[in-house]
């Protein structure tokens, strides 16, 4: 009989016949008309087979170990959804953070999902697109499993119901929807920096932490759990993330300025961004876990420094924006806070003013600032709302042409002083809300001129309900907006007094006593 | 006997989201398949236009000459979203690899007479390049396609053909080491049997309609090129020499029964929406058929010899049927 030895193959070799070697350079076709994006942002590739495998995941393992994971994660879901589990959590106002968290996340998860599947389809080596395609899978399984997790909670308490119809319609959710758009229409390279590095490494702590410990610290196992399973994922997303930076930089010296330059602007937008998941933590989270300001020393300032400090020897430098992410630790938690309380007619999530004990841990959390300038504010709107004058601003904002968030944002330096800066192209003016953001702007004026801004469109009447009447005589832009959002009014407003308040207290007192 | 267990019972306010239930027409709950897929990719206000395609927006009906009114009725019928997709995959794969252990463990796969080897790895092993482009191309649908309901399915259907890709290449490995991979490249990118094949899915990696890479690398090609392999050629060695092929190419046909499902229900229904989509469809069915064919006949006589082309027409009236099926007069 013939009989032979198997060659014993290392991981790393048999990994590469997995995969790679299935690869073949075309011939009937053109390689750059089979992968045509690849070459017009600049970055110049020499050998893809250079690449680093981040991990090795053959799909049979991949199989094996996310059925596991999807098995038991949702057993506990059903067990969690059947024994009331939404009644454990702390109290009623911890339901506003999932809230926040349906509209703004899984959106951004699904078009994180279809981003993926393109640089899948885009990369023009097999490593990295084999790696981006089990990124892509991966991410349809975490919006879909946040939609579960939180489905749930729909059922009993209001402002969830229309996350889906309002993800490209709320004002708020337009800066997340501004960056995912950003990244996905911009080339195949940026977005892995975008996206896989400044999105997943740099900064994906820092909105893993407040959600998923926040679910644990508040008693929500459904989140919480969601959360655990999805952190092997992430994992393997951040190395993809890291490997992408370092291939471009070791390819070719050419490429450090463009990819530093999307370094710059990616952690900007990102930290941006952010300021809304911060406000989670310091405001909405009963039971809290540490401040933002601690998570972002702790996961940027310490785990970011040490990473730039790695990649210095590509001659990377710390993104520009540093220095002010840091000085705005203090504050934009506290500004978006307030700014989202003076605006009780148009979020789907409840607001309301922190009790004294959760003022004093403010101050102590945030001793440089929060007596200074916040809790003056606070106070102040506490005492107009129990004397029956409830702040409620009913006016547009005004929205940065980059980023979208609402000019709310202080000058460098200036707590006191609102920043805006100023652009003009062809002849038409357009605002920014910081240095960082109208740099971004008059780098590619020819894309930001597009941002779609919903106060701007809604005077237009370009955001009407189905069926209005933008030419009658009497209409007046806006005036259907809620209709726009479908926001249910038992949704907004003031947490205390809400419908969600009553019935989470009475359905408490159903599921404990007699 | 039913014990009569009892939880505290509350009343929701509502049994599902507010999409959903217009969707449905009704406020009643929705499967997790529906929750995680239907309405959920954005269709509007989006902020750039792609600059690698600027005349489309990010996500565009008009990338495909189909048309829908509603992109979502290209439902799945396996009802798969990632958890139940994963799942079945699993376990899938753990027959699999109990049927690789055994093989290797009784030594089958050494004992498999050394023609039958010959045989099998010339007209096989070559397939997990096609296996490879087929990846890509699925990618691409899954990129572009319009709604989650395509979307997902084409994804994991991409996922499936990296996972099949890397299945025959382990056959490969069981039966002639590496050696037979680098055998079976050279074959694929220099022998004359498999050229045809290559320029089909090659130029599917330029075509850009997605419905069309769909309907010439999913129904076309491997509705001919799975029936004949894993299929006829399977029963061929099975008969010839041992099932040990069989054992270790179970994931593919289980894989080719299962996805042919959902193939047939998108065609059926992107058919019956408009008699210009069902003209469409014939007019693609009947071009890469034909490309198919020719693609894959040489591969049919190399593993059938002068039976092949009697092979092929039953395969091909087997494809002639499915698309009448879906209503598809060709």
């Amino acid at each position: 009989m013939d009989m032979k030895i198997a060659k014993k193959l290392g991981l790393k070799e048999r990994y590469a016949l997995m995969t790679r070697d299935l690869a073949w350079d075309t011939t009937y076709q053109k390689m750059e008309d089979v992968f045509p994006q690849t070459s017009y942002e600049g970055i110049k590739i020499h050998d893809w087979d250079k690449w680093e495998d981040p991990f090795r995941l053959t799909m049979d393992a991949y199989w094996k170990y996310q059925s596991e994971k999807e098995r038991k994660l949702y057993a506990i879901l059903d067990g969690f959804n059947q024994n009331n589990g939404h009644l454990s959590v702390t109290d009623a106002r911890y339901i506003n953070v999932l809230k926040l968290f349906l509209g703004s996340t899984p959106p951004l998860e699904l078009m994180a999902a279809r981003g993926f599947s393109m640089m899948g389809r885009q990369m023009n080596g097999a490593g990295p697109r084999v790696a981006c395609q089990m990124q892509a899978v991966d991410e349809y399984r975490h919006f879909q499993t946040q939609i579960h997790s939180i489905s749930n909670y729909n059922k009993y308490y209001n402002g969830m119901d229309e996350f889906a119809h309002q993800q490209s319609r709320m004002w708020y959710l337009s800066d997340g929807k501004s960056f995912f758009d950003d990244a996905i229409t911009a080339g195949p390279f940026e977005f892995m920096v975008a996206i896989g590095f400044a999105f997943e490494y740099v900064l994906t702590n820092i909105l893993f932490v407040p959600f998923i410990s926040g679910a644990a610290y508040n008693g929500d196992m459904a989140a919480m759990t969601v959360g655990f399973s999805a952190q092997s994922d992430e994992a393997r997303h951040m190395t993809l993330g890291l490997e992408c930076i370092k291939f471009m930089l070791e390819q070719d010296p050419d490429n450090l300025p463009i990819v530093q330059r999307w370094i710059d602007k990616w952690t900007w937008r990102g930290t941006r961004k952010l300021a809304s998941v911060g406000m989670m933590m310091d405001y909405m989270l009963p039971k809290r876990i540490m401040s933002f300001k601690e998570a972002w020393e702790m996961y940027v300032e310490e785990n970011g420094g040490s990473l730039f400090k790695d990649l210095a020897r590509y001659g990377i430098t710390i993104p520009k924006c540093f220095g002010q992410t840091i000085e705005e630790k203090e504050h934009v938690t506290h500004q978006s806070w307030i700014g989202f309380y003076m605006k009780p007619e148009a979020t789907p999530f409840h607001t309301w003013i922190p009790s004294p004990d959760e003022m004093d841990w403010l101050s102590e959390k945030y001793p440089n600032t929060f007596d200074q300038y916040y809790r003056p504010v606070l106070e102040y709107l506490d005492q107009q709302e129990k004397a029956g004058n409830r702040y409620n601003n009913k006016t547009q904002p005004m929205n940065c042409q980059v980023c979208v968030s609402t000019m709310k944002f202080n000058e460098p330096g200036d707590p006191m002083e609102m920043c805006f800066r100023e652009s003009t192209y062809k002849g038409e003016k357009f605002h920014t809300c910081s240095d960082h953001c109208k740099e971004i702007f008059d780098n590619e004026p020819e894309k930001y001129v597009q941002t779609f801004i919903s106060s701007h469109q809604g005077l237009q009447g370009n955001c009407e309900p189905d069926g209005a009447d933008v030419n009658a005589a009497d209409f007046k832009p806006g005036q259907n907006m809620l209709d726009y959002w479908k926001l249910d009014k038992r949704a907004l407003g003031d947490f205390n007094g809400s419908e969600d308040q009553a019935n989470f207290a009475k359905w408490r007192e159903q599921a404990t006593k007699n | 006997m039913a014990i009569d267990l009892r939880t505290v019972a509350i009343t929701p306010l509502r049994q599902t989201f507010g999409h959903l239930a217009r969707r449905m027409g009704a406020d009643k709950p929705a499967s997790r398949y529906i929750e995680a897929t239907m309405d959920l990719q954005p269709v509007e206000n989006y902020h750039y236009r792609p600059t690698w395609e600027p005349q489309y927006e990010i996500f565009d009906t008009t990338r495909t000459k189909i048309a829908m009114k509603d992109w979502y009725a290209l439902k799945d019928p396996r009802q798969y979203y990632y958890g139940a997709w994963t799942l079945a995959r699993g376990k899938m794969q753990d027959i699999a690899e109990g049927d690789f252990d055994l093989v290797d463990e009784m030594g089958l796969a050494a004992a498999y007479p050394a023609a039958g080897k010959d045989e099998a790895l010339k007209v096989f092993l070559p397939l997990r390049h096609v296996a490879w482009a087929s990846n890509l191309n699925k990618a691409y649908v899954s990129s572009y396609g319009y709604g989650i309901a395509i979307s997902q399915a084409a994804c994991y259907a991409s996922m499936d053909q990296l996972g099949v890709a890397q299945y025959v290449t382990r056959l490969g490995m069981a039966f002639n080491d590496i050696d037979a991979l680098a055998d079976a490249k050279t074959a694929w990118l220099e022998g004359a049997e498999w050229q045809e094949m290559r320029r089909y899915v090659e130029d599917l990696m330029v075509e850009k309609d997605w419905f069309e890479v769909l309907v010439a690398q999913d129904f076309a090609l491997e509705g001919l090129l799975y029936p004949l392999i894993y299929e006829r050629f399977n029963e061929k060695l099975n008969a010839a020499y041992s099932p040990v092929f069989s054992m270790l190419t179970r994931f593919q046909r289980e894989w080719f029964g299962e996805t042919t499902k959902w193939m047939d229900s998108v065609l059926k229904v992107a058919a019956a929406e408009s008699p210009e989509n069902k003209a469409q469809l014939a007019e693609w069915i009947k071009h890469w058929r034909e490309r198919a064919i020719k693609a894959i006949k040489p591969v049919a006589v190399l593993a059938f010899g002068a039976d092949a082309d009697a092979i092929m027409d039953e395969l091909v009236q087997n494809l002639n049927a499915r698309a009448a099926k879906a209503g598809i007069a060709l």
